[in-house]
């Protein structure tokens, strides 16, 4: 059963050094707020997964949390380079950073079959590509029934996922909506499950589409409005944009961007 | 990718400025090119423009289809990322993202792929992960993958959209995330690449397509102002020239208001 417990808490609990740490939200519902109590936490040697590592990897990357990176796709969307990010990979800086890079097709699929709990998962992808060479968790499967070769990805099962949602009940029941991304899966695939939202009611009113996730399958639930700011939560908040376009000469320099994550991060709480 | 407008006036061949820019060339000719087409995979950055503008133009019944897992997207304005809120707000449905590319894209269901890239080359085979910058230097870190190798595989066909320059149209690709045509005619087949691949290429000089016995990328237009050695110079590759080229028809005073309208967040004045 979820506990409900301060974000301060359920991160010392649930996410240790060394971990593989899925910190999941396509776009929507990333849980930017955990990311910085991690960083003000001084958790380290990570090994982060995400779809798209955004904004709130370049900052845990910057900070030099993370030892190896899990991907598909590490820009600042619609804006450019996400600056932490090439920094680590081309000079590493603050320290080197190993990749496992994959399509989305793929990582959505790594999810899959770790939300199963099947070793692998199946599709029609990477087929010419250069991206199997430089990944061990890529390869083919040939199809029992047809004969066809297909390609197999190994399952993603985080020690630690981290979503941000809209809301919970206070029995740690979690619903969201919206863009749902790969919630669920990442969710579903971790050993322990940490959930910040935007509000705790007393009973969760039905919406149209929502991802519920029993308190049973959670961890820790936390109670953090605002918590994925500069992404967002449907009904609740939108997406800071201007932010987003804000953070690429934020993140240019190195020495500026270890002033804002001091001022905005290391010295917040 | 960023998607900073060139603001530069395009200029004719007799110095005179005209009412566009090649950005809005670039992307008034990439939305005529979705003419015809009923459903379209929507890649961020200036695809996401042509597939706006085409909406609100010749095909307003377009379907938009963006990563994020929304289906019949409508936005008023341009989204900056692939999961702006109005895209979800104002799709037909929304659904995950293991849903989108399994039994969306890889299904076969998609018409059109609709990509931007960093390096392209003759057979319209893409780069988005790294560039090679010499002996002595660490590779250049691009963003990656994303969508693209399975996008390019399962749509019914792929456009391309990107700006036209030595350094984005080169002879060999420091690493091939994307396969268009492989290394040429036949290669789509033998890999297993179910949609036809890469149809058409357009940049804000021109629009090169595959040549349909070689697969290789050939100038057939050029826009209003450009001319083919300006095309062929931006080109890293000896490009090859259709006995014909044509030129792309201007922007009309519709096409160019409704673009301008979309890039401002409003409806467009009449």
């Amino acid at each position: 059963m979820a506990e409900i417990r301060s974000l301060r808490d359920a991160v010392a609990g649930l996410i240790h050094d060394g971990d593989t740490v899925a910190m999941e939200g396509f776009t929507h519902l990333i849980p930017f707020a955990a990311a910085h109590e991690i960083i003000r936490q001084g958790i380290t040697d990570l090994t982060l997964v995400r779809m798209t590592p955004d904004v709130i990897y370049d900052q845990l990357i910057g900070m030099g949390a993370a030892r190896r990176l899990v991907f598909s796709w590490g820009g600042n969307p619609g804006v450019g380079s996400l600056h932490r990010f090439r920094d680590a990979v081309e000079n590493g800086w603050p320290r080197p950073l190993e990749l496992d890079e994959h399509s989305h097709a793929g990582m959505a699929n790594r999810y899959v079959a770790g939300a199963s709990r099947l070793p692998f998962a199946v599709l029609r992808g990477y087929r010419g590509s250069d991206l199997p060479k430089r990944s061990s968790t890529i390869s083919t499967v040939t199809c029992p029934f047809t004969g066809e070769e297909l390609a197999a990805v190994a399952a993603v099962n985080p020690d630690v996922t981290v979503i941000h949602a809209q809301r919970a009940d206070r029995a740690g029941n979690v619903q969201l909506w919206g863009l749902v991304g790969v919630q669920k899966e990442a969710a579903l695939a971790a050993d322990r499950v940490l959930v910040t939202v935007e509000e705790i009611v007393d009973e969760l009113e039905p919406m149209p589409d929502a991802v519920v996730l029993p308190s049973w399958t959670v961890s820790a639930v936390a109670h953090v409005p605002n918590g994925a700011h500069p992404s967002y939560a449907a009904g609740y908040t939108v997406r800071d944009n201007e932010f987003y376009q804000a953070w690429d000469p934020i993140s240019r320099d190195r020495e500026t961007f270890l002033a804002w994550m001091r001022e905005h991060v290391l010295e917040a709480s | 990718m960023s998607d900073t407008t060139n603001a530069t006036p395009a200029a004719a061949p007799d110095g005179a400025a005209r009412d566009w820019t090649p950005d809005e060339l670039m992307t008034v000719n990439a939305a005529r090119a979705l003419h015809g087409s009923r459903t379209c995979f929507v890649g961020i950055g200036l695809p996401s423009a042509a597939a706006n503008l085409a909406r609100r133009t010749s095909q307003p019944d377009l379907v938009l289809i963006y990563e994020s897992g929304t289906l019949g997207s409508k936005p008023t304005r341009l989204p900056l990322s692939i999961g702006d809120g109005e895209l979800a707000d104002t799709a037909d449905a929304v659904v995950s993202v293991p849903e989108i590319f399994n039994y969306w894209l890889q299904a076969g269901r998609i018409d059109v792929g609709f990509l931007g890239a960093a390096q392209v080359d003759r057979y319209a085979n893409i780069n988005t992960t790294v560039i090679d910058r010499g002996p002595d230097r660490p590779e250049g870190r691009l963003p990656g993958a994303g969508g693209a190798p399975e996008i390019a595989a399962s749509c019914g066909k792929v456009l391309m959209v990107l700006r036209h320059s030595r350094r984005n149209f080169v002879e060999r690709l420091d690493f091939v995330t994307t396969v268009g045509h492989g290394s040429g005619p036949g290669d789509r087949a033998r890999l297993g690449l179910l949609g036809q691949g890469p149809v058409a290429v357009i940049t804000d000089l021109g629009v090169l397509r595959p040549d349909p016995e070689t697969a290789e990328l050939v100038l057939t237009e050029i826009h209003p102002g450009v001319t083919v050695e300006q095309v062929t110079e931006a080109t890293g590759w000896k490009l090859r020239v259709a006995g014909s080229v044509g030129v792309t028809e201007p922007p009309t005073q519709a096409e160019l208001a409704a673009l301008r309208a979309l890039k401002s967040g409003g409806e467009p004045r009449a």
